[in-house]
């Protein structure tokens, strides 16, 4: 089970709570962590990743384990405590502002 | 007696303004996705309670939202705005090359007959329709495939389909303006375009009487007289009265004839409204008063109406799809402010007041006149 937090915009868009918990089969990536959110919560297509190309959308950042794993492969396997669900996947918008 | 729906949209959530036909106590509900741009909203004339809503950020992207139950609740639709085929490109301010890129949904029509269907102008600029009420959407790619596509370049929005009107007396009929191209119109339902710029004259861009290029703000339409249209150029204020084969300057004796909003009477085709604004570097009314001008001439000869609206120290703007009309038998006019003011003249322009002062800039006003 994978825990996933989501920008305040987007929990209020997609109407999820504070977490989403996901089961992914197999190996948990980032790819398939988003695949697995974007099924569940259709609305959320294309509001943290192009529809097409699949890119982050460049104001969103994903961070595991304290770490920012914005840039690493997306088929890269998730850390261990992200899989097991110890920690979750954030998914962060960038501070904007005065 | 009917009542009035105003939709707002603002750079912070949406707003709805409901008041009886008397328009002078209003109800506000909102902020509705609070914290989002809404670019647009607008109800269909065949279903009042089908609302479309166009909702984006630069974090989260394009979101199109509708309403069933007239803004009382809302369900995300499709958000995929695919181009047809390759892209292709078009110029950039350097006037180098550029590929098209979808950013987002500028304006929403619906049907004036199918609530089902509704179509979206976006930057960078094309036109898509939906005929399942957004659930999926499909690009009328004869526009972008008129041939003249990679002479369009972004005004300083950017490279936005803002307007788009359909004849009420031809359903295969519709024009759309792009700043900055200029006005096309489709006379076989959306499958081929052309440009109608005739008489638009641009002394901003290196040929003046080009056939696109210009940067048309706002076209307007009374829905009884559909072959003649007003149209609000970056300057210059036109009408034409064969469908845009020819356009003739009607800014006459306004202030200044730069401006973004433009509309006509409910019941006077020759009754039309502006905002002149000082110029295109200064985005304010002149002298500090902001002044709607009023033409019962179909132009040329104006006059200012102020009552009401404040006349020393305003620096707002109107942006060009912030004005509407209701159709009550005395015609309400409204218009919205970046200064998140939204004011009804409730006698078509004589008397103003501000239904709201302090909202998020406004982007967009639509009124539904609901019997």
């Amino acid at each position: 089970m994978i825990r996933v937090t989501l920008p305040a915009h987007l929990r209020v868009l997609s109407g999820a709570g504070t977490e989403v918990r996901l089961e992914i089969e197999g190996v948990p990536t980032l790819h398939a962590v988003l695949d697995a959110l974007e099924e569940r919560y259709p609305m959320l297509s294309g509001t943290i990743r192009d529809h097409v190309t699949k890119q982050r959308r460049p104001f969103l950042r994903f961070f595991a384990c304290s770490e920012d794993i914005s840039h690493e492969p997306t088929e890269r396997p998730l850390p261990d405590d992200v899989a097991s669900g110890k920690e979750p996947l954030i998914i962060i918008g960038a501070i904007a502002g005065g | 007696m009917s009542d009035v729906r105003v939709l707002v949209g603002t750079r912070k959530g949406a707003f709805i303004l409901t008041s009886d036909g008397k328009r002078q106590k209003w109800e506000v509900s909102g902020p509705h996705f609070g914290g989002w741009e809404i670019y647009h909203m607008k109800g269909s004339p065949a279903n009042p309670d089908r609302i479309y809503a166009s909702q984006s950020s630069s974090w989260s992207g394009q979101v199109v939202q509708r309403s069933s139950d007239g803004g009382k609740t809302w369900e995300a639709v499709d958000n995929k705005f695919l181009y047809d085929g390759v892209p292709g490109t078009h110029q950039w301010y350097d006037g180098t090359p550029h590929p098209w890129e979808f950013k987002r949904v500028w304006h929403l029509e619906p049907s004036l007959t199918d609530a089902e269907t509704v179509y979206a102008g976006v930057e960078d600029a094309a036109i898509f329709r939906s005929t399942d009420g957004g659930a999926s959407w499909k690009e009328l790619a004869g526009l972008r495939g008129h041939g003249s596509g990679p002479k369009w370049q972004p005004g300083a929005g950017g490279m936005c389909l803002h307007t788009i009107l359909q004849d009420h007396s031809n359903p295969q009929r519709m024009y759309i303006a792009i700043s900055a191209a200029g006005a096309f119109r489709t006379d076989d339902g959306g499958g081929s375009w052309k440009p109608v710029n005739r008489g638009l004259h641009s002394l901003y861009i290196p040929d003046a009487n080009a056939e696109v290029g210009h940067c048309v703000h706002r076209i307007a339409m009374h829905p009884a007289r559909p072959n003649t249209l007003f149209m609000q150029k970056h300057w210059d204020v036109m009408r034409t009265d064969d469908c845009g084969e020819n356009w003739r300057e009607v800014s006459g004796d306004l202030p200044t004839d730069f401006g973004f909003v433009i509309d006509v009477h409910a019941h006077e085709p020759e009754t039309i409204f502006v905002v002149p604004i000082k110029s295109d570097s200064e985005h304010y009314p002149p002298d500090g008063k902001l002044r709607v001008y009023r033409s019962r001439t179909g132009g040329n000869e104006w006059e200012p109406m102020t009552k009401g609206l404040p006349q020393s120290d305003c620096y707002v703007n109107v942006l060009r799809d912030a004005m509407a009309v209701d159709s009550l038998d005395s015609c309400g006019v409204y218009f919205g402010t970046t200064g998140g003011q939204v004011y009804c003249s409730p006698d078509a322009g004589d008397t103003w007041s501000p239904i709201v002062r302090d909202l998020p800039a406004v982007l967009s006003v639509e009124v539904q006149t609901l019997s």
